[in-house]
C-alpha cells in the first residue's frame, strides 16, 4: 500500500522543465553535482551548498550537461580546475587502494575469525 | 563568585574521581565488600555533586548574561530566548565538556550503586571508572574550563550560532552524550572483568544492560541530529556522513554489535574475547569521535571549538585508555574462557555474521573518514571522501545485514535449523509484499541500490512481524516477553529505516528556482505558487516569512523563513514542511534577487521527499525497542521478592 503511494507520487510528477533544462538532463546534473565538493565549504556538495561559488559550479555543471558533456568529461574539467579533492567519489587509484579495499579486508579478517570460533565443535553432548 | 565556585566544584570533582579510583581499586583488591569500596562509592557521590552544581551554575551564568566569563560572552547574547540561554550551555565546547564529565560521573554513581552484583567485579568498574572521570575533569580543569574569565568584561555576548538555535538543542546533545559516555561504563565492566579473570558469561551479563542502555540512548541523540540537520540546516538531507556524523556513527556500530554478541557470549559463551573486545572499543572510538570534532584535524560542518592544543588532550586521553584497555586484553583474555563451537546455520553464527557485518561497517567509515587526513600526511594527494564512498562501500553491508535479521531469531542456538527456522518463518509468504515492493521502486524509477534497500526493508518488517507472531504467544519467564517485543521493534525500525531511506534515495529531483510573487514551481505532482513574501521578525532576528501556496489552497499554505541574527551576523534558512503519508514537501526560501525587469524574485529551494514519515517511525521503533529489552532485561534479572520466592522458588534463577 506504501509502495503504492510512493509509486503514484513519483509517477506523478510533471515532465516540467526546470532551469532551463529537460527534466532527464537536470536529473543527471543533479546527481553530478551531489558528487562534486564545494570547494569553500567543508564537506558539503554543490548541490548542497548556498555559497557563491557552489552556484557558480553548479551553473557549470548544468552548461556541460547542456552541451552535451557525458559524466566523466564534466567531472574531469573540474579535477582540472580544482584538483581531485573536488570529487566526493575518490577515483580508484594507486593512492586510494587501501580505501577501497577497506570494506574486503575487514570482512575477509573478521570472517575468518569467526570460522575459526564455529570450528571449536568437536565435543557433543 | 560564581565562576569562582564553580572552578572549585570543576576540581573538587577531580580529586573525588582520583580517590574513587584509588579507593575502589584498593577496595577490590580486598574483595569488594569493605570501607575502601565504600569511600569509592562515597567519592563518586562527592564527584558527581560538584558536577551538578558546576552545570547548574553555569546554567546560572547563562540566563544572568555573565559576560564576565568568557564562556558565556562566547555564546550567548542579552536577546536570546530563556530556552536557549540554557540549552547553550552545552552549545559550545567547555560546556560540553562540563555536561560530558557530569555524565560520566553519574554513571560512575550509578555503576557504584546498581553495577555488576559480584563485590570484587563491581568495585574494580567503579575504579577505571574513576580512571575515565579523572581523565575527562582533567581536561576540563586544565585545558577547557567553562568558568574561565574574560577581562576587559563585554557588554554583549557573542551570541550562540543561529544554526544551534532550535528546540531539538535542548535535548540532541545531552541525549547523545547519555549515549557516548554511557558506552564508559561498558567499558569499565569490560576492562574490570579482566583484571578481576571474570569468566566471559558472566563479564557479558553484567555489561549487557548498561551498554544496551547507552547504545538506545546514542540511536536516540543520533535521531534527533538527524531530524534536526533534515528540517534545520535547509539542505533537504538527513545524513550526510560528515565525519562528525561518521563519529557518532561508529560507537554506533560498535555498540549494536555488542548489544548482540554479548547475548551469545551470555546464552552460550560464544565469542568471550570478542564481547570484551568491543566493549573496550566502543568507548575508544567515542573518545576518537570527540577528538575528530573537536581538536580541528578535519573540516566538518559540526565541528567546533577548533583547537589543536585540546586535540593533543584528547589523543593523550584515547592513548591511555586505549593502552589501559587493549593492554589489560592482551594479557587476561585467556582468562574468560572459549565457546563450545556451533553449526554455520545457528543463531550463534548469524549474530556472528551481524558482529561481522557491523564491525567492517565500522571500519569502513574509520577508514572513509581519516583516509584524506592520512594520505595528505603521507605526502599523498588531496582527496575527499563523501557520501558517495560510503554509500558504495558500507550501505552493502549494512543491507546484507538487514537481509539476514529477520532469520535469527528462528534459528536454533549451536545446532544448524535453516530449513525449520526458513519455514516457521514463512518465508515464502514474506516474499510477496517484498516483490510488491521491488515493483512499485521500479515502477518509481529507482536505482538498484534503493530497490534493493526497500526490498529488504519490506522483508525486515514482514520478518518482524512473523516473529511477533511465532514468540509472543509462548509462555515465558518474567521479563522475558517484554525482551521480545524489543527486539521485534527494534527489527522492525531496522525496517523502516531501510525503506524510508530508499524511497528517499528515489525522490524526484529537487528545484532551485527564482520565484517571484506569483510564480509557480511544480514538484511530484504539487504546484506551488509564491503568493508574497512579509516580515516576521523574532525575538533577536529579522525575518522575511514566505507565504507559499500548494495546489491553490487545496494542499495548504506553508510558510518558510529567512532570517537574519543581527549579532551573530548569520543568516538562516527555516524550512517550511508539509507531511502527508507519500511523504514531506519541503520548501526553503533564500536570498532576493532583482532581475532586469524590476520584479524581485526569491531563490527558492522545493523538494518532495517520499516515504520520509518512514525513516523517524523506524528511530522511535528501535529507540523503543532498546528500551523495552531493558525494562524486560531488569525485570528478569531483579531479585525476586520475598513473597515470590514462598511461592516459586525454582524461577528466582
Amino acid at each position: 500500500m506504501k509502495a503504492l503511494i510512493l509509486a503514484l507520487a513519483l509517477a506523478a510528477q510533471s515532465a516540467s522543465s526546470i532551469g532551463g533544462l529537460p527534466e532527464e538532463e537536470e536529473a543527471r546534473a543533479q546527481a553530478l553535482m551531489r558528487e562534486v565538493r564545494c570547494m569553500v565549504c567543508s564537506g558539503e556538495s554543490i548541490l548542497d551548498s548556498n555559497a557563491a561559488q557552489a552556484q557558480d559550479m553548479r551553473r557549470f555543471v548544468r552548461e556541460q550537461v547542456a552541451q552535451g558533456a557525458d559524466d566523466d568529461a564534466v567531472r574531469e574539467a573540474l579535477v582540472q580546475r580544482f584538483g581531485y579533492a573536488v570529487l566526493m567519489r575518490p577515483p580508484m587509484d594507486s593512492n586510494t587502494l587501501l580505501l577501497w579495499a577497506a570494506p574486503i579486508v575487514f570482512l575477509a579478517l573478521g570472517g575468518g575469525l569467526l570460522i575459526t570460533s564455529m570450528r571449536k565443535r568437536p565435543k557433543k553432548a | 563568585m560564581i565562576a569562582e565556585l564553580g572552578r572549585y566544584l570543576i576540581a573538587l570533582a577531580l580529586l573525588a574521581s582520583l580517590v574513587q579510583m584509588f579507593v575502589a581499586w584498593r577496595g577490590a583488591d580486598l574483595g569488594g565488600r569493605n570501607a575502601y569500596a565504600r569511600a569509592g562509592k562515597a567519592a563518586s557521590e562527592i564527584a558527581v555533586l560538584a558536577a551538578g552544581v558546576a552545570m547548574v551554575l553555569l546554567i546560572a551564568s547563562f540566563l544572568r548574561s555573565d559576560f564576565s566569563i568568557a564562556y558565556v560572552a562566547a555564546n550567548s547574547s542579552i536577546e536570546k530566548p530563556f530556552a536557549y540561554k540554557i540549552a547553550a550551555s552545552w552549545g559550545g565546547h567547555e560546556g560540553s565538556m562540563l555536561l560530558w564529565c557530569l555524565i560520566l560521573a553519574l554513571f560512575g554513581y550509578g555503576l557504584a550503586r546498581s553495577g555488576p552484583r559480584d563485590d570484587g567485579l563491581r568495585s574494580r568498574a567503579v575504579s577505571f571508572q574513576g580512571l575515565l572521570q579523572t581523565l575527562f575533569f582533567g581536561f576540563l580543569a586544565f585545558a577547557s574550563n567553562p568558568f574561565e574569565r574574560v577581562s576587559p568584561v563585554p557588554l554583549q555576548g557573542a551570541e550562540l550560532n543561529p544554526i544551534l538555535q532550535d528546540p531539538l538543542l535542548v535535548i540532541h546533545p545531552p541525549m547523545l552524550y547519555v549515549g557516548y559516555v554511557g558506552l564508559s561504563t561498558a567499558f569499565a565492566i569490560a576492562a574490570a572483568g579482566l583484571m578481576q579473570k571474570t569468566p566471559g558469561r558472566i563479564l557479558a551479563a553484567a555489561l549487557r544492560p548498561w551498554a544496551l542502555g547507552a547504545w538506545t540512548a546514542l540511536t536516540a541523540g543520533i535521531a534527533l541530529g538527524a531530524f534536526w540537520a533534515y528540517y534545520e540546516l535547509g539542505w533537504g538531507g538527513w545524513w550526510f556522513w560528515d565525519p562528525v556524523e561518521n563519529a557518532s556513527f561508529m560507537p554506533w556500530l560498535l555498540g549494536a554489535a555488542l548489544i548482540h554478541s554479548s547475548i551469545a557470549t551470555e546464552k552460550r559463551g560464544a565469542f568471550p574475547g570478542w564481547t570484551v573486545f568491543l566493549a573496550l572499543l566502543a568507548y575508544i572510538l567515542s573518545i576518537l569521535g570527540a577528538f575528530l570534532v573537536r581538536s580541528g584535524v578535519i573540516t566538518s560542518v559540526h565541528a567546533f571549538a577548533l583547537d589543536p592544543e585540546r586535540g593533543v588532550w584528547i589523543l593523550g586521553m584515547l592513548g591511555v585508555s586505549a593502552v589501559a584497555g587493549f593492554l589489560l586484553f592482551a594479557l587476561r583474555a585467556g582468562s574468560l574462557g572459549e565457546g563450545d563451537g556451533f553449526e554455520p546455520t545457528s543463531k550463534e553464527a548469524l549474530i556472528g555474521a551481524n558482529n561481522l557485518l557491523l564491525a567492517a561497517t565500522s571500519g569502513v567509515v574509520l577508514i572513509g573518514t581519516l583516509y584524506p587526513m592520512l594520505l595528505e600526511m603521507m605526502g599523498g594527494a588531496t582527496i575527499s571522501v563523501g557520501a558517495p564512498y560510503f554509500n558504495a562501500a558500507a550501505t552493502p553491508l549494512l543491507l546484507i545485514a538487514a537481509l539476514l535479521m529477520p532469520l535469527a531469531p528462528f534459528l536454533p542456538w549451536a545446532n544448524g535449523g535453516l530449513k525449520n527456522g526458513v519455514s516457521q518463518m514463512r518465508a515464502a509468504l514474506m516474499l510477496i509484499p517484498v516483490a510488491a515492493v521491488v515493483i512499485a521502486f521500479l515502477f518509481a524509477g529507482a536505482t538498484p541500490l534503493a530497490v534493493i534497500g526497500g526490498a529488504i526493508g519490506v522483508w525486515a518488517l514482514c520478518g518482524a512481524v512473523m516473529d511477533l507472531g511465532q514468540f509472543l504467544p509462548v509462555a515465558m519467564a518474567r521479563g522475558q516477553k517484554l525482551m521480545v517485543i524489543g527486539r521485534v521493534m527494534a527489527h522492525a525500525g531496522v525496517g523502516f529505516i531501510a525503506l524510508g531511506a530508499a524511497a528517499d534515495a528515489s525522490r524526484p529531483p529537487d528545484q532551485n528556482v527564482a520565484l517571484a510573487p506569483g510564480e509557480t514551481v511544480s514538484i511530484a505532482g504539487r504546484e506551488l505558487r509564491l503568493d508574497g513574501v512579509s516580515r516576521a521578525d523574532g525575538p533577536n532576528y529579522m525575518a522575511d516569512r514566505a507565504r507559499i501556496v500548494v495546489d491553490e489552497g487545496e494542499g495548504g499554505v506553508m510558510s518558510p523563513e529567512r532570517r537574519f541574527y543581527a549579532v551573530a551576523n548569520q543568516t538562516t534558512r527555516e524550512v517550511a514542511l508539509k507531511s502527508s503519508i507519500a511523504g514531506d514537501l519541503y520548501v526553503s526560501v533564500g536570498e532576493a534577487r532583482l532581475r532586469s525587469d524590476g520584479t524581485t524574485a526569491f531563490e527558492t529551494r522545493v523538494a518532495f521527499h517520499p516515504l520520509v514519515w518512514s525513516l523517524s517511525l523506524g528511530a522511535v521503533f528501535i529507540v523503543l525497542g532498546g528500551a523495552l529489552a531493558l525494562t524486560g532485561r531488569l525485570r528478569a534479572h531483579a531479585p525476586v521478592v520475598q513473597r515470590d520466592r514462598a511461592t516459586k522458588p525454582a524461577e528466582a534463577v
